[in-house]
């Protein structure tokens, strides 16, 4: 379970982040609502180090992992598919795979595992990253993050300007992760697409918690989208 | 004599600088390409090499090769050693930040020149070269319309000068393999492009930019060993390889290795033609002409990429 306690967070001194909280479970998908910047990526880049915390704190499964230095912070089991997908674009397939597989030094089962989830990468991968299409740049960002076995997931925007093919298979992929037990933290504009998967929703704004609902209550109910979002 | 062998004379002197500022160079676009750092310390680390390669050789004594030899292997590791903890206390502390570590490293030239200079003393010191058989070179000549070969009188190099060039090629290669084909490259070439997701993927950035600071600072110290029996070692040396190393590094595409060797080449080469033919002045006016050529016309340098 990963866990966050009354983050604060600040790009300088302009605060993006107050007092936030959020818990997601094994095994549970939330979906992180919100208009722009709201802080969203804040929060993924807060979970990971890149951002330092004023005040809070971050735990997976009861291990403060806001105390460690951030590239200790994918070691405790957490998996990072940022938006615009940040792969090194001059290394090949099969490097941009081997950084994944070094965190957590993954065997090549591990490798075996996701190329099946993936199978267009076995076909790409000794081509550079810069020269794929951008649903395989996205296939081989998730590809990336899954190559450390993660205990958490962190997508942001992961279906931005993709094809509804493609789209549907990082949907799908989500969906195998969350029933293998992962604790997933979904970043997503298009809201169709959150009530397709998520487990709960937590609405934020200017960086502060709104709502935290079941996602059964929100696909029952429109008028709480519209409250929220003005969508 | 002809002009033919004047030209070959002019270019293997040529290719000496060419191979000493490849490596130079090198070390600088590396640091530049990895850590997005302007070391302006690089060449008071390629006066540490040429220094400690002269305290080393004349502590150990005996047949000129045993120091030199000692002095190749030791010297780069331990320049690149108080490189790296000069990052580690300096650089790492100002947090990288551009102008912030310019200055941080004009502060470490000016120590690291007068603790020479209060230690090793203002005297400009020779090292005896491990082998120097003088070689003399053939010409071509036509003798009753056939081509044959002849040695013209002085036309000459050593077998020293033929090692440098054969040395520094082989530390360049075995760069470039470091680089693209073992992990350690792997992991550089990653924080390279992409310093935050590098850290997102448990690369240990801090340490990376360690052991590259000591690598740039090792192969500066590594050309000043290579060059020290032909130059002698003196506290004012790194000026030059600085000043040189920054204008192949900007005409070859800052960060670019392949770039930064072509330009080593280029500059070397003209510089020791130029300099035979005309004067090193003249060298020196025509390459600095060259760099603000390619600032004003390819900005990003004759390799380089253009950064959006």
């Amino acid at each position: 379970m990963l866990e966050l306690s009354n983050l604060n967070v600040a790009y300088g001194r302009a605060q993006v982040l107050r007092d936030l909280s959020l818990t997601v479970a094994s095994g549970e998908i939330l979906c992180l609502l919100g208009r722009n910047g709201a802080g969203k990526t804040t929060t993924m880049k807060a979970i990971m180090g890149l951002l330092p915390l004023m005040s809070g704190r971050i735990a997976l499964d009861g291990q403060a992992v806001s105390d460690l230095p951030p590239h200790r912070v994918p070691r405790t089991g957490i998996g990072y598919i940022p938006q615009g997908r940040g792969l090194f674009a001059e290394l090949t397939v099969a490097q941009n795979l081997e950084i994944g597989l070094m965190v957590r030094k993954s065997g090549p089962e591990v490798l075996e595992g996701v190329l099946e989830l993936f199978p267009r990468l076995r076909e790409r991968f000794r081509q550079r990253a810069e020269t794929l299409s951008g649903g395989e740049q996205q296939m081989l960002a998730t590809a990336r993050a899954l190559c450390l076995e993660p205990e958490v997931l962190l997508l942001d925007e992961p279906t931005e300007g993709l094809q509804p093919s493609m789209i549907e298979l990082i949907r799908q992929v989500i969906v195998v992760m969350r029933d293998r037990g992962v604790a997933v933290l979904l970043v997503e504009q298009r809201v169709d697409a959150v009530l397709a998967v998520a487990d709960r929703v937590a609405f934020i704004e200017n960086g502060r918690n709104l709502e935290t609902l079941d996602a059964a209550a929100l696909r029952a109910d429109h008028d709480i989208l519209q409250r929220h979002l003005g969508v | 004599m002809e002009i033919g062998p004047y030209l070959m004379l002019a270019s293997l002197e040529g290719a000496v600088t060419a191979a000493v500022l490849a490596l130079t160079a090198v070390g600088l676009s590396l640091v530049f390409g990895v850590m997005r750092v302007v070391n302006v310390a690089h060449g008071e680390f390629f006066m540490l090499g040429a220094v400690l390669a002269w305290w080393i050789t004349s502590l150990i004594g005996g047949h000129p090769a045993l120091g030199f030899a000692v002095a190749l292997l030791v010297v780069p590791v331990l320049v690149g050693l108080l490189a790296a903890a000069a990052d580690m206390t300096v650089l790492k502390r100002v947090a990288y930040d551009p102008e912030r570590t310019i200055v941080a490293t004009i502060g470490i030239l000016y120590i690291l020149q007068q603790v020479t200079l209060m230690t090793y003393g203002a005297d400009a010191r020779p090292v005896e070269p491990p082998f120097n058989t003088r070689l003399a070179l053939p010409w071509v000549e036509f003798v009753g319309g056939k081509l044959q070969l002849y040695w013209p009188w002085g036309l000459s190099t050593t077998s020293y000068k033929l090692a440098v060039i054969g040395a520094a090629a082989g530390v360049l290669l075995g760069v470039w393999w470091g680089m693209t084909r073992t992990k350690v490259g792997l992991l550089m070439r990653a924080t390279q492009m992409d310093r935050d997701m590098a850290l997102a993927f448990g690369i240990p950035v801090e340490r990376v930019y360690a052991l590259v600071f000591g690598l740039g600072a090792g192969l500066a110290a590594m050309a000043a060993v290579l060059i020290v029996p032909i130059q002698q070692a003196h506290y004012l040396m790194g000026g030059d390889p600085l000043l040189l190393s920054f204008i192949v590094v900007i005409i070859g595409g800052l960060g670019s290795l392949p770039g930064t060797v072509v330009a080593a080449i280029l500059i070397g080469l003209s510089d020791g033609i130029i300099s035979v033919f005309f004067s090193p002045t003249l060298a020196k006016i025509l390459a600095t002409l060259l760099v603000a050529l390619v600032l004003v016309f390819r900005p990003q340098g004759l390799f380089g990429v253009r950064r959006a």
